[in-house]
């Protein structure tokens, strides 16, 4: 389209290049700031990891080509599956905080007096940081003046020391993961359970719905969204695990309690030397596994997308 | 309301539910009550083994003191502040705008540009530490608060964007055709129309983007060292190992870390759990 070369007859309306364009300009003004970063930071630096596993490189000195040399070492090595093994384990019984969470939800959504007080203090575990609960934990499974072994030898069983059990430590650790990620939940449930329709439920008690049955039928699906929510950020919390295993154990005994993200930093910057390449393969595999689930997420939104 | 309302069933529930309640709630916060109790013990109980009973004196301020004095921890603390604040200022300024424009125009990739914003923010940290670190020295950031800052402006962005655009996209659009109508540019339809409808959401932004990065741990031992520039969540970490057996020190200290967010929270509790449920679950 030309636009005619007349002179404009009513100069007050005449736009200029910005005012024309900006519809089709503000927006990339707008986002420019935040890509710039996002790519700097994260969408690069995915790339760049990826290259890296194809590297020997201890950080500072030449890299040196090698290939796939790092998968195939990864193949062979116990720590790897060791590592692994323990991440199939975090993402099974992490996901224990969803239920639970509903449980804690239904307990709560009373309106007594004081029944905010007691939903914010349940909450609390989730504000803490980490670091602080993996200290906690760790103090209430100490063998000798632990709240638990105590609590055990009331009942005559001899102490444990869980966290320098190969065969308990995991389970230890996520145990002291699952109280705050419950925390989570529950607050996921009770804004949910705030939104469920009364009007059915008040339809399902006239038709003898109760306890149970009302919940899986009735009040469960309308819970969806929140399920859906409690899903995505208990997967996520579950292969996100570092901090409490870095608190509470370092790995150990014997790296027996190490999941794919600590192995992965253990091997990029250890006392056991620097090897940038080979953790790099290990965070590409672990990239991979969150991939599966990142890719459910955006095709869950891109449905509710179209749909609207 | 489900389940039915206590005080609709029979006398004997309803004071079985009010007793359970308290009970329950000590149950669940055992590990923190007895964390807070220690913080205030003596010297003498813990090495006397006396963890559980009554103390035999009450050394709030002595403990909490000591902590002050004889460990960086005030300097943890002020470099956690030095870190979260501007991070949280810029992660909701830029997503501020990143958020309005994809809720806002249609053009080619808006999708695809949220959808990598959103899919970022799940990212595993790990596949982003070794250039992540690379990129801050080559910078000459590495150890320093900006440094970190920086980067966690960058990753939180992701977050806020998917916030934002919701939050903007569930605003009246009519307001903004009614704005152009009248010949108002984009930046001051930006600013002076949408901007004062997004408190609720930056307000709920900036208490989660606070405590997600006052909580941080692994991009503080990632991107720091020492305790010049650490943050307290790595300065706990370390002090803990120097105070073996001092528990009543170390709870003192794990107290002084988590009060800031905790206090956040109950300042803001209903912002901090619009944001929690991704403004997903209303």
């Amino acid at each position: 389209m030309t636009a005619p070369a007349l002179p404009d007859t009513h100069p007050p309306a005449q736009k200029t290049w910005w005012q024309q364009n900006q519809q089709r300009l503000a927006p990339w003004l707008f986002l420019a700031p935040g890509i710039f970063m996002f790519m700097m930071y994260v969408i690069i630096p995915i790339f760049q990891s990826v290259n890296i596993s194809f590297y020997e490189w201890d950080g500072l000195g030449e890299a040196t080509w090698v290939g796939a040399d790092n998968y195939i070492e990864l193949m062979d090595d116990e720590a790897f599956y060791t590592s692994l093994k323990n991440n199939v384990i975090w993402l099974v019984l992490y996901m224990l905080a969803i239920p639970g969470g509903l449980l804690v939800a239904l307990f709560l959504n009373q309106t007594v007096r004081g029944i905010r007080i007691y939903k914010s203090l349940f909450f609390f575990p989730f504000v803490i940081s980490q670091v602080v609960v993996g200290l906690v934990f760790a103090w209430f499974y100490d063998p000798n003046f632990g709240l638990m072994n105590i609590a055990l030898g009331w009942f005559g069983i001899e102490p444990i020391a869980v966290l320098a059990n190969e065969d308990y430590v995991t389970y230890g650790i996520i145990a002291a993961g699952l109280w705050p990620q419950t925390a989570y939940c529950m607050i996921l449930y009770l804004t949910g359970l705030n939104a469920v329709d009364p009007e059915q439920i008040e339809a399902a008690r006239l038709d003898n719905a109760k306890g149970v049955k009302m919940l899986w039928y009735v009040i469960l699906p309308q819970l969806r969204p929140a399920t859906f929510i409690a899903v995505v950020v208990t997967v996520i919390g579950a292969l996100r695990s570092f901090d409490l295993i870095s608190i509470m154990t370092d790995g150990g005994p014997w790296g027996s309690s190490r999941v794919l993200a600590f192995y992965m930093y253990e091997q990029a910057f250890s006392e056991y030397g620097f090897r940038m390449g080979y953790g790099a393969a290990i965070a590409v595999v672990l990239f991979l596994i969150m991939m599966i689930y990142i890719t459910g997420f955006l095709y869950k939104m891109y449905r509710d997308e179209r749909g609207r | 309301m489900f389940p039915t309302p206590i005080e609709k069933t029979s006398s004997g529930a309803q004071i079985a539910y009010k007793i359970a309640l308290p009970v329950a709630l000590i149950v669940w916060l055992l590990p923190l009550i007895a964390v807070a109790l220690t913080s205030v013990r003596s010297a003498g109980d813990i090495t006397a083994g006396n963890y559980w009973g009554w103390p035999t004196s009450f050394n709030l301020i002595e403990n909490y003191t000591a902590i002050f004095e004889q460990t960086p921890i005030g300097k943890y603390i002020l470099n956690s502040f030095k870190v979260t604040i501007p991070t949280v200022i810029g992660a909701v300024a830029i997503s501020c705008m990143t958020g309005f424009a994809l809720a806002v125009y249609k053009f080619k990739g808006n999708l695809l540009l949220f959808f990598m914003f959103v899919a970022g923010n799940f990212v595993p940290f790990q596949i982003l530490m070794v250039p992540v670190r690379d990129l801050t020295l080559d910078l000459g950031m590495y150890n320093t608060w900006y440094g970190l800052a920086l980067f966690h402006i960058a990753f939180q962005a992701g977050f806020c964007t998917l916030f934002m655009r919701n939050f903007i996209k569930a605003l009246p659009y009519e307001l903004i055709e009614a704005a152009r109508v009248e010949g108002i540019s984009e930046i001051r339809i930006f600013w002076y129309v949408v901007m004062p409808l997004m408190k609720p959401a930056l307000a709920a932004l900036s208490v989660l983007i606070f405590t997600f990065i006052w909580n941080d741990y692994f991009w503080a031992t990632v991107l720091t060292q020492g305790a010049d520039q650490q943050p307290i969540t790595a300065g706990l970490y370390s002090l803990n190992g120097q105070w073996v057996a001092a528990w009543h020190l170390v709870s003192a200290g794990s107290i002084v870390a988590a009060l800031p967010p905790v206090l956040m929270f109950f300042l803001m509790q209903r912002h901090f759990i619009a944001g929690l449920t991704l403004g997903a679950v209303k």
